[in-house]
């Protein structure tokens, strides 16, 4: 009861703090871009794009920050066997992260949203390059931390307290795991941020308004989108193949392969009961299964029932399944609504082509849609990636049931669980509402090239930005 | 020193810096309708915080952070021993943060009215409850070893109930920090703005100021009965109390800038009392000396700690140096003539 609770929560908590973090970690580098094309070119409508962006972005990044802090405490709060076990090894990325970069985001970016008329041009663009960066050092360090759950390297277990002791912080930062998880993880964020900055812009141009404002935001993102699509098709791929070598249920249940087979397909749709050990395919590709898993198309690639003969043998008896259909399913929402971007893309960038303007309320509809379904691409990537690593919670260290706090009461996960859960409802209700308000009033006017220039030392003046 | 010395100090640094720096925006928080009686003075109140709050918050996250790779068993024994409490104080940094950045996004007085309430809770249940989690890791805890044996420090948990956490000693602590944060959150307000703002908040000041006094005279004496070594921690708290008569005073004189050096002092050496009061234990049992958690048992292994160590040498001064560069970019007193509308 105490495990069910405790892993819903953290689903919950995870899988919405991960709806925010993809947004800001892509976005920021549209209001970077933006700023730098205004300062660099003088060009006003850069200023109101990056102001524009700006403010969607600090919305979404409020929420970011919030849901976060929860995160940070979980792990001791639901998961105290875990954080006995692993805290050697798992706690150091987790301060890194905070020391090199939480400080670093959240100090700059107050900086930058209140420094407009505080801080001489260049170095106000200077914070918000410094906030970015914090960004991206966040997700390398907590994707350290996760990936050395997916595959624990550079420790050894202590033989006197029977605990992980870290021996080599390289091995945990930067292998291979890490990088790919990191490159797929960011190329993913930066196709999600395309698609909404893409459709946003493109919404607005739908509707006959702010065209020239709107135009370069549009390509920018639909040249985002593209390039972020080869990229994460890429990394992908590479990381199929070391999930093969590191986990190999996983890919057995991400294709719900029940028996080793060589040449295997790849099934696009299927029907039937992925749960059981068999499942009728209704589509499918020859061969690229066995071409994602292994680089040949004639590849062998291991099922689930030799797989857990396998893991009994080495592990003891149980279970080393994890829950087929949502691994299945997650696999190909990822794939598939992460691609339907990329489709998009192309289908905007020839509706605008030439310079055309593509006033069509279906165009805007679709618009409307595509922003999302990244983003619930990339949430189906996580969650296939944890629950395909079920039942454990560090790989082939320890199961998510030892791992469990062992004398929090029911009750008080209980608790928590509601209230988070029912918090974070009327918290979305709050930032849709925003984010749409802010979205439908368009970028602001701004008069002249630049409203900062004579207001550096003006001692009473009224503050540019307030809250 | 041995690294887990270090890190114990470490982890006091990063706890005075999270209480002196993030005690004043709670503080100011928490007075939003004492202080702020019509909506430009709040707004002056919640932009003096403005830019730094979020920094000053990641302090806790820090200490959370280093706590959890330096003495993972402190971390996980306290963070599941203390569950509700800490729950609370995250659903309230959750909603003072959201409540922040969301407040002025709409021009409707009712839409500021709910979320400054917020704020409110939002600022006064962390800086109440963070004071009753400190009594009872100070005054012990209710830990204990599951399989008896105390030798094995990983089966020690927390075996009480949310109620034990809120005896006598715990709740004076939590009232004290409760009226510190206040204070140095008024006397923050007093250098930060002009004006009307600025004269309530002297006198605001002042009044919790005493108030203040009298339940950190009463906490901090009675934590000397807890305490590993009286002969330090005594003077310590003395110290910290002419302190804080010293910063009141300069409220009383509208030196501002005084005031406030002297409300952190007071606040750093309060809580460095406590710490050095405590070591080597990091979470006393209070059913049995045998099942104390202390920066041996629970203290991550030396590589882990000494590659932590270089991080924090090079990344400590650095974080610092901008965070003050921050302080000094808005610097500035703010009045209500400069609110935009
Ligand atoms: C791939 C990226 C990524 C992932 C997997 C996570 N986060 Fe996150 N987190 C970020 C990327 C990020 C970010 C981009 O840096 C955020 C999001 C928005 C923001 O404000 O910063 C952030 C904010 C954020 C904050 C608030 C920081 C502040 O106050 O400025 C905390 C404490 C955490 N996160 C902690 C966690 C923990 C403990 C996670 C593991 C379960 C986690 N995050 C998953
Ligand atoms: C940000 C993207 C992430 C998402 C969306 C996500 C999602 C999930 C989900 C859905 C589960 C539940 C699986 C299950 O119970 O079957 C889970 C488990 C878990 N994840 Fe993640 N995760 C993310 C990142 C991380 C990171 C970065 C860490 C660690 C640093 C982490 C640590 C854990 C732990 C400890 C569990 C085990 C608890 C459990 O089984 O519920 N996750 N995650
Ligand atoms: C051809 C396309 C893709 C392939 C072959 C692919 C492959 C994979 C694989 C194998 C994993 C699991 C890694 C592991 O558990 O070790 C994964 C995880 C993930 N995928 Fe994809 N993916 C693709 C497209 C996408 C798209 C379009 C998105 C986002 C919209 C996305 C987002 C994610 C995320 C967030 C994770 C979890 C983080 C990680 O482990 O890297 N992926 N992907």
């Amino acid at each position: 009861m105490n495990l069910d609770l405790a892993r819903w929560q953290f689903a919950v908590t995870t899988v919405y703090h991960f709806l925010f973090v993809p947004l800001t970690l892509g976005t920021v580098w549209f209001v970077v871009g933006f700023q730098t094309a205004w300062v660099r070119t003088g060009n006003v409508k850069y200023l109101r794009l990056t102001k524009f962006f700006g403010k969607l972005f600090l919305i979404n990044f409020a929420m970011g920050v919030v849901t976060g802090i929860v995160q940070e405490f979980q792990f001791g709060m639901n998961w105290s066997d875990y954080s006995k076990f692993v805290g050697d090894v798992f706690g150091a990325p987790l301060a890194m992260e905070g020391l090199l970069a939480f400080f670093l985001e959240s100090t700059f970016l107050g900086l930058w949203i209140f420094g407009w008329d505080r801080l001489p041009k260049k170095l106000h663009l200077a914070t918000i390059w410094a906030a970015a960066f914090g960004t991206l050092f966040s997700a390398f360090f907590i994707l350290a931390a996760n990936s050395w759950m997916q595959h624990p390297t550079g420790y050894e277990i202590s033989e006197t307290t029977g605990r992980a002791v870290l021996n080599d912080i390289g091995a945990v930062l930067f292998q291979n795991t890490s990088i790919l998880a990191f490159t797929h993880t960011i190329s993913a964020s930066f196709l999600v941020a395309g698609a909404f900055v893409a459709a946003v812009g493109a919404w607005h141009m739908s509707k006959d308004r702010h065209l020239d404002v709107f135009r370069p935001a549009v390509k920018a993102g639909t040249w985002v989108i593209l390039i972020a699509a080869v990229v994460v098709s890429i990394t992908g791929d590479l990381d199929s193949k070391v999930m093969v070598e590191q986990q190999p249920m996983k890919m057995a249940a991400a294709e719900g392969l029940y028996e080793t087979t060589a040449n295997a397909p790849f099934s696009i749709l299927s029907v039937g009961d992925l749960a059981g050990d068999s499942a009728t395919r209704i589509i499918e590709v020859p061969g690229l299964l066995s071409f994602l898993a292994t680089g040949s198309f004639d590849g062998t690639v291991q099922g689930i029932n030799d797989l857990q003969a396998q893991y009994v043998q080495q592990y003891g008896p149980g279970d080393y399944s994890p829950y087929v259909p949502v691994t299945y399913w997650g696999f190909r929402m990822m794939i598939g609504l992460g691609m339907l971007a990329a489709l998009y893309a192309l289908w905007t960038l020839w509706r605008f082509r030439g310079g055309r303007n593509p006033k069509s309320t279906v165009f805007a509809a679709a618009t409307a849609v595509i922003t999302f379904l990244p983003l619930f691409g990339i949430s189906a990537g996580w969650i296939f990636t944890e629950m395909g690593r079920q039942p454990w919670i560090v790989f082939g260290l320890q199961k998510t049931a030892d791992g469990v706090s062992p004398t929090v009461g029911t009750a008080s996960v209980l608790i928590s669980f509601i209230g988070f859960t029912l918090v974070y409802a009327v918290l979305a209700f709050f930032e849709v509402r925003l984010m749409l308000k802010a979205i439908k009033a368009g970028p602001p006017e701004i008069a002249s090239e630049d409203p900062f220039e004579d207001s550096q030392d003006d001692a009473d003046k009224q503050l540019y930005f307030a809250y | 020193m041995d690294l887990v010395t270090v890190w114990f100090i470490l982890v006091a640094v990063l706890w005075i810096g999270y209480f002196v720096l993030d005690g004043f925006d709670l503080g100011v928080g928490m007075l939003l309708p004492v202080i702020g009686r019509n909506d430009v003075n709040r707004r002056v109140m919640v932009n003096t915080i403005g830019p730094v709050w979020d920094g000053n918050e990641v302090w806790l996250l820090v200490a959370g952070g280093a706590t959890f790779a330096a003495f993972p068993l402190w971390y996980a024994t306290l963070f599941s021993g203390y569950y509700l409490a800490l729950f609370l104080v995250l659903l309230a940094l959750i909603l003072r943060g959201v409540a922040f950045e969301y407040r002025g996004k709409k021009d409707d007085a009712k839409w500021r009215r709910n979320w400054d309430a917020a704020i409110v809770v939002g600022s006064a249940l962390p800086a109440l409850l963070f004071g009753v989690a400190f009594g009872n890791i100070v005054g012990g805890s209710q830990i204990a070893s599951s399989t008896g044996n105390a030798a094995d420090a990983g089966s020690i948990n927390y075996i009480g109930s949310f109620f034990d956490l809120l005896n006598p000693f715990a709740l004076v602590v939590g009232l004290m920090t409760l009226t510190v944060f206040a204070t140095h959150g008024a006397i923050f307000l007093a250098l930060k703005t002009s004006g009307e703002v600025r004269e309530a908040s002297r006198k605001v000041a002042v009044r919790v100021g005493v108030v203040a006094a009298v339940f950190a005279v009463v906490a901090l004496l009675w934590a000397q009965t807890f305490s590993e070594r009286v002969a330090v921690t005594l003077p310590l708290v003395l110290v910290a109390a002419v302190l804080w008569l010293g910063g009141l005073l300069a409220t009383i004189r509208g030196r501002d800038g005084w005031a406030f050096i002297l409300s952190a002092g007071t606040i750093g050496l309060a809580v460095a009392a406590l710490f050095v009061g405590l070591f080597p234990n990091v979470m006393p049992s209070a059913i049995d000396p045998a099942y104390n958690l202390t920066v041996y048992n629970a203290s991550s292994q030396s590589y882990t700690l000494t590659v932590m160590t270089i991080v924090a040498v090079i990344m400590t001064p650095l974080v610092l140096l901008y965070q003050g560069w921050t302080y000094w970019v808005f610097r500035k007193r703010i009045t209500s003539s400069m609110i935009p509308s």
